[in-house]
């Protein structure tokens, strides 16, 4: 892949079409060296189709608003230099495909908020002091799971909620980062592995790491939050050894 | 100005049937998959063979030193004095075979490269009526641990392997120190593969990752430095995988070879 920043005469092929239909529409435009799929998308809206919807906001990798597909792998928009692209050939800039289509570029992700309230939030252990403290070493390895900008890349590249459409039986790759941010927090008083291995569904993962190859954040969501949950299922429901050593409950924990 | 373009195919859209395949990538997506079929398949067929020809299988002995192919370990008839006519190296080998199986890293080259589920991201996999992931059938993938634990012994045994193989029986019935190429084969083996078992994600997470809290106490924060080197073999497990895959390979090839009369070990007594 080539670092050397190109402009140039380029084309795109943009989806176009609304919540039942839709096609790949061709445009051209000239391109300045250093600019991103974003600002050709923004420029075609504003020197040639002003009603092309995109959603976008920060530009700057961190708002998550701006996923969509590029030449078939879910990117940011904002993070995808034309440069990086073949030269040779059109861009193609799709919407996420795992969620329905509202119009243009833009999906309606609101399946992932509904997730998202399912989830036992934060419940701190009893008898904790008023000021909560944990340990460095503590705090890196959940740091990782807050890094997620919520772009749902990952929902759109995992091949469960993408092809087999099992909206209703897992949760996704975004919300195992959650339940593992809490599973792994020293300070939370809840045991949700149930949940885990029950609604959220972590025995659908196949550990594919599409999720973890597509996050722009570089969370390694199947080796730091996916596999270590199955890990967690399994001993409390795999490993007989843990049982004849009853290792099997989880201090100051409640199940939920 | 836009005109509607028809030369390439978009990704099937939301609700639309996906057959295999589909996808609006362009990149050659399926050169890995067919990579993964091609060396697991040969190095499975190889294994499988090799243990079932060879089962007379007595180690190699160059002036006095017995080198030990990793196929054919531990020496059960050796070491333990038990004899078989029958393919004898399967009772050991179900546990690194098991331990491959299982494994997060090679599930996930299985997964995509045998089961096409999915053949690569983004690229829609091979139709099944009810995906149930490893919650039914794959359900026993959950006993890697016990795989990892018996592997692990077997990494012993090559270790002890290695270290038989630097000694020579001389003619007056002692021993001399001695190296050989097929001896300095066996170690590298033995790091490697110590590199892929140790970088085990079940045993990352029985080592520390299990911990709620890795600062709590003396003992968590000893356990939490061992998860950090796990972890550092660990992000490189599919590395250490095929590494290891190759030099179990390249070894018994090597001492088979040897074994064989094809060329003689070179080596060097102290």
């Amino acid at each position: 892949m080539s670092t050397e920043m190109k402009g140039g005469h380029r084309q795109l092929k943009i989806w176009r079409g609304d919540r039942e239909t839709g096609q790949l529409v061709d445009y051209e435009l000239d391109t300045e060296p250093g600019m991103v799929v974003l600002d050709a998308v923004l420029e075609i809206q504003a020197s040639q189709e002003p009603d092309l919807a995109v959603r976008w906001n920060c530009k700057a990798a961190k708002c998550g608003s701006c996923s969509a597909e590029i030449n078939g792998k879910p990117q940011l928009m904002c993070k995808t230099r034309l440069d990086h692209l073949p030269a040779d050939e059109p861009i193609t800039v799709e919407p996420m495909r795992a969620f329905p289509q509202v119009r243009d570029l833009v999906t309606d992700v609101s399946w992932n908020y509904r997730v998202n309230e399912k989830i036992p939030p934060f419940t701190p252990r009893e008898g904790l002091p008023n000021e909560y403290l944990m340990g460095q070493a503590d705090t890196d390895r959940v740091s990782e799971f807050r890094k997620c900008i919520e772009c749902f890349m990952c929902q759109d590249v995992c091949h469960i909620l993408r092809d087999h459409r099992l909206q209703e039986k897992y949760y996704g790759p975004r919300f195992m980062v959650r339940l593992a941010s809490l599973d792994m927090h020293p300070l939370d008083g809840l045991d949700r592995t149930d949940l885990i291995a029950d609604q959220a569904g972590v025995g659908l993962c196949n550990i594919t790491k599409c999720c973890t190859e597509v996050c722009p954040e570089g969370i390694k969501i199947t080796d730091n939050a996916i596999i270590p949950l199955k890990e967690r299922v399994a001993d409390q429901r795999y490993d007989p050894l843990l049982k004849i050593f009853k290792r099997k409950g989880r201090q100051g924990r409640k199940k939920v | 100005m836009s005109t509607t373009s028809e030369a390439l195919k978009p990704s099937p859209a939301y609700g639309e049937p996906r057959k295999a395949g589909a996808t609006a990538r362009r990149d050659r997506w399926w050169v890995q998959p067919f990579l993964v079929v091609a060396a697991l398949t040969t190095f499975g067929i190889y294994t499988i063979v090799r243990v079932i020809l060879s089962t007379k299988y007595p180690g190699v002995y160059t002036d006095g030193a017995h080198l030990q192919s990793p196929m054919f370990s531990p020496d059960l008839a050796g070491i333990f004095g038990f004899h078989t006519k029958l393919p004898w190296s399967f009772l050991v080998l179900w546990a690194p075979l098991g331990m491959r199986t299982t494994c997060y890293y090679y599930r996930k080259s299985i997964y995509r490269s045998y089961f096409l589920a999915p053949p690569a991201c983004a690229v829609a996999g091979a139709a099944r009526r009810k995906y149930s992931g490893e919650t039914k059938m794959l359900l026993f993938m959950n006993l890697h641990r016990f795989f990892f634990y018996a592997a692990a012994i077997v990494v012993g045994f090559l270790a002890f392997d290695f270290v038989r193989s630097l000694f020579y029986a001389t003619a007056g019935g002692g021993t001399s120190f001695g190296v050989s190429i097929g001896s300095l084969i066996m170690l590298i083996n033995v790091v490697c593969l110590s590199g892929y078992t140790f970088g085990c994600n079940s045993f990352r997470h029985l080592i520390g990752g299990n911990l709620d809290c890795f600062d709590c106490s003396a003992s968590t924060r000893t356990r939490h430095t061992l998860w950090q080197r796990v972890t550092t073999l660990n992000v490189r497990h599919q590395e250490w995988a095929w590494l290891s895959m190759f030099t179990v390979w390249g070894t018994d090839l090597y001492l088979w070879l040897a074994g064989s009369g094809v060329f003689t070990d070179p080596h060097h007594i102290f």
